[in-house]
């Protein structure tokens, strides 16, 4: 089956220089579309500048849930001259291209279009929002009773200050900005220290400035909450570009063992939720808990369903601050005993290096009780495609072409692993395993826990998401 | 206020002058119903300085190095109400550290910094740090340091920081005066300890002679006045003749961060 044969399946693509609203007019036709009721994923591409060069919107929508965009448009919206040329292979047949408009006249010719086509949904608005996976991991964050959110910028986590900075009230939320990553983080742990719900976010290489302490928020038991968004790396990387290779860096970060969270949501939904999760499972366990997002994640926009009427803020009673009559409270970023005190001797050490890792049987148990593993497709298949993160929505969407029914699973929880589920869903199988990166980092994780090792992979690491027509011939080609 | 930690300075090392001032200062605040005991959250860094925490009695948080200023605002920033101060080295503070410390002096965070100012990085045995003179010989600038010094005083003057001051550690008196002053302003509050390293750079002999209290009288409001008195022997250790104030040079009212960040 080809996309251009999928009639249930609408693209629209909005070009222009940046600076001219190529962001603003998509979003708007987004929520024009979500009002009608639709489903949508709306991608985002723009270079790392301010003023001119191409950014580009495709928004794909239908009346089922979709996962990800389409390459070949139905029509072109052309907010310079420029877009028409860049785009002029991606044009379906009977393709329109709009230019010259202003927004509301944009509007107008789309509703027009679509009625021309009879690709009109006769149904109430969408209770769904539209939304991408930083503004969703925020409110999972406001739901679970954040106190204060420290970030220095940096594409694309920025999204996630911005955002939780126009929520901050006198006596609630509040967002500050220091002056780097490394205050960023240990801010947060002394306002940690002080009794706060706090978390930070970067992108990988503003979180690897923050490894030491990210180490002393695991020595001092300091509940903490850390956003990671990663975007095409070595070093300054292609910054508005996505990637996944961040996996095995995140899961080993920070000197010296200590127990920690790793979640990785694949979607909006999943974003909001880690976010609760990640702050409560962080006070519940006095341990850092890190939810990794990439860019895909991030900045693209999914029709979803966001409740905070399900989170519950936990807190954790056990633990004491500064300013408790007739209690000492000492933290230390030594090692030291019970009391916070300094300790050297082998014997101290030893006790409260144990002390820490008691609490990982109770995480693992934890994590039996949440969605360490997520299954999709043919439960009972011979074939399986494991795939972590943003991929889930690229994967989800190629399963629409896939010519056999194939099991696909996805790992949301990177550390601690689920190491009995992974094993018995994939053991015996044949498995693909795809993923934003060069090196096949989950491939090479599955392997060390479960020792089932994965021979085929599908790898892309030219900073752009898979497309899922093409992943589903690729598919069906290892599986034919 | 002592803890059971054996206390593992030199002997004879005036950080132990330093903690018996602070002791002092917080048991009389605490008397004189100025402060409760359980708001005391004293910070500590990384370097001889930061074993203090292991010997007072009250809520500390020992940090990493030079990491422990953006810790003191987030404490105050979650609690108000607490008391934040911080011990710190001239190397925590002004060579690893020292984003952090410019910072807190430009958003005039209300917490108090005291420097155990030393000139040299003592706990790693002796090298040359960014307080320490030119030509300073150790043991990773055998031939002499060839960089010069920074003022600390005067940077942290044109920083922001709206109280600035100096002491002398073996001055226990002058010490607690100028402690209780600190935490008793609102606002960034600096505080300069000279405090000599018997082991890697004595140099008692050299201050015993030089410092000397500026009056009572001193204007303390004025920048530039402040500016011309600390640099009086600005061109520092082992510097030939001069004098080194001690003293609050300046001490002004401007709202802090803590209290816009809640407005």
């Amino acid at each position: 089956m080809s996309e251009d044969s999928n009639k249930d399946i609408f693209t629209i693509g909005i070009g222009g220089a940046a600076g001219e609203g190529v962001k603003k007019v998509g979003i708007n036709i987004g929520k024009l579309l979500c009002d009608m009721g639709f489903e949508i994923y709306l991608s985002i591409d723009y270079p790392s500048l301010i003023r001119g060069g191409h950014n580009f919107v495709r928004l794909s929508f239908s009346k089922n849930k979709i996962w990800n965009d389409y390459a070949k448009l139905d029509i072109l919206v052309c907010l310079n001259e420029e877009t028409k040329e860049i785009h002029k292979g991606e044009m379906k047949e009977n393709a329109e291209v709009i230019s010259g408009l202003a927004l509301p006249e944009i509007i107008e010719r789309i509703k027009n279009i679509l009625k021309k086509r009879n690709f009109e949904l006769n149904r109430e608005k969408n209770e769904s929002e539209l939304i991408n996976g930083n503004i969703a991991f925020a409110k999972g964050l406001e739901a679970a009773g954040l106190d204060f959110y420290i970030a220095y910028p940096m594409t694309p986590s920025t999204s996630i200050l911005h955002y939780l900075a126009s929520k901050q009230t006198k006596e609630g939320l509040k967002v500050i900005q220091p002056e780097n990553e490394i205050a960023v983080i240990n801010m947060a742990l002394g306002m940690a220290y002080a009794g706060k719900r706090v978390a930070v976010g970067s992108a990988t290489g503003g979180f690897a400035l923050m490894q030491e302490a990210f180490s002393f928020s695991g020595m001092a038991e300091l509940p903490l909450v850390v956003a990671v968004v990663q975007r095409q790396a070595p070093a300054t990387g292609v910054p508005t570009r996505s990637s996944q290779s961040d996996l095995r860096f995140i899961i080993h970060a920070g000197h010296g063992e200590f127990p920690r969270i790793v979640i990785a949501p694949g979607d909006p939904e999943e974003s909001f939720k880690a976010g609760a999760e990640a702050l409560n499972l962080a006070w519940k366990f006095k341990v850092p808990v890190i939810v990794l997002l990439d860019k895909i994640l991030s900045e693209h926009l999914m029709t979803s369903s966001i409740d905070s009427g399900f989170i519950s803020v936990e807190r954790n009673e056990s633990i004491i601050f500064p300013g408790t009559p007739e209690k000492v409270v000492k933290v230390t970023s030594y090692e030291h005993d019970e009391n916070g005190i300094t300790v050297d001797k082998a014997e101290d050490v030893k006790r409260m290096v144990e002390k820490r890792f008691a609490k990982s049987a109770n995480i693992e148990e934890e994590m039996k009780n949440r969605e360490a593993v997520k299954i999709y497709g043919n439960t009972d298949g011979g074939d399986v495609v494991v795939f972590f993160g943003s991929t889930k929505g690229s994967v989800l969407e190629a399963a629409k072409y896939f010519n056999k029914s194939v099991k696909l699973v996805q790992v949301v929880w990177l550390e601690p692993f689920d190491t009995e589920r992974v094993k018995r869903e994939l053991e015996g199988k044949r498995v693909i395993c795809i993923e934003g990166n060069h090196n096949g980092q989950l491939a090479s994780l599955i392997r060390e826990k479960t020792g089932i090792e994965i021979t085929e992979k599908i790898l892309r690491y030219d900073s752009t998401s898979f497309d899922s027509i093409e992943l589903a011939e690729q598919i069906n080609q290892k599986f034919s | 206020m002592a803890t059971k930690s054996k206390i593992t300075w030199c002997p004879g090392c005036p950080n132990s002058q330093i903690l018996v001032s602070f002791r002092q200062v917080v048991t009389e605040l605490v008397q004189n119903g100025l402060l409760k005991i359980e708001n005391m959250a004293a910070f500590a860094g990384i370097g001889c300085h930061g074993k203090i925490s292991d010997y007072i009695n009250v809520n500390s948080f020992t940090s990493l190095h030079g990491r422990m200023i953006p810790a003191m605002t987030g404490a105050k920033c979650a609690n108000p109400s607490l008391t934040v101060v911080g011990f710190s080295g001239d190397g925590d503070s002004y060579d690893e550290g020292l984003e952090h410390l410019i910072h807190a002096a430009k958003r005039n965070s209300d917490i108090n910094l005291f420097v155990h100012d030393n000139r040299v990085f003592a706990l790693t045995t002796g090298q040359f740090n960014a307080l320490s003179p030119k030509g300073f010989k150790s043991k990773s600038t055998p031939f002499g340091s060839i960089e010069e010094p920074f003022n600390s005083l005067f940077l942290m003057l044109s920083a922001g920081a709206t109280f600035v001051a100096r002491t002398y550690a073996g001055d226990m008196a002058g010490t607690k005066k100028i402690m209780q002053a600190a935490i008793t302003h609102k606002g960034f509050s600096y505080v300069d300890i000279i405090q000599p390293c018997i082991t890697f750079f004595d140099t008692r002999d050299y201050f015993k002679d030089k410092v000397y209290w500026i009056g009572e009288d001193f204007p303390t409001n004025d920048l530039k006045v402040a500016m011309e008195k600390i640099s009086e022997n600005a061109e520092d250790l082992p510097a030939q003749a001069g004098k080194v104030p001690l003293g609050i040079f300046y001490k002004v009212d401007k709202p802090t961060f803590e209290e816009e960040l809640y407005k």
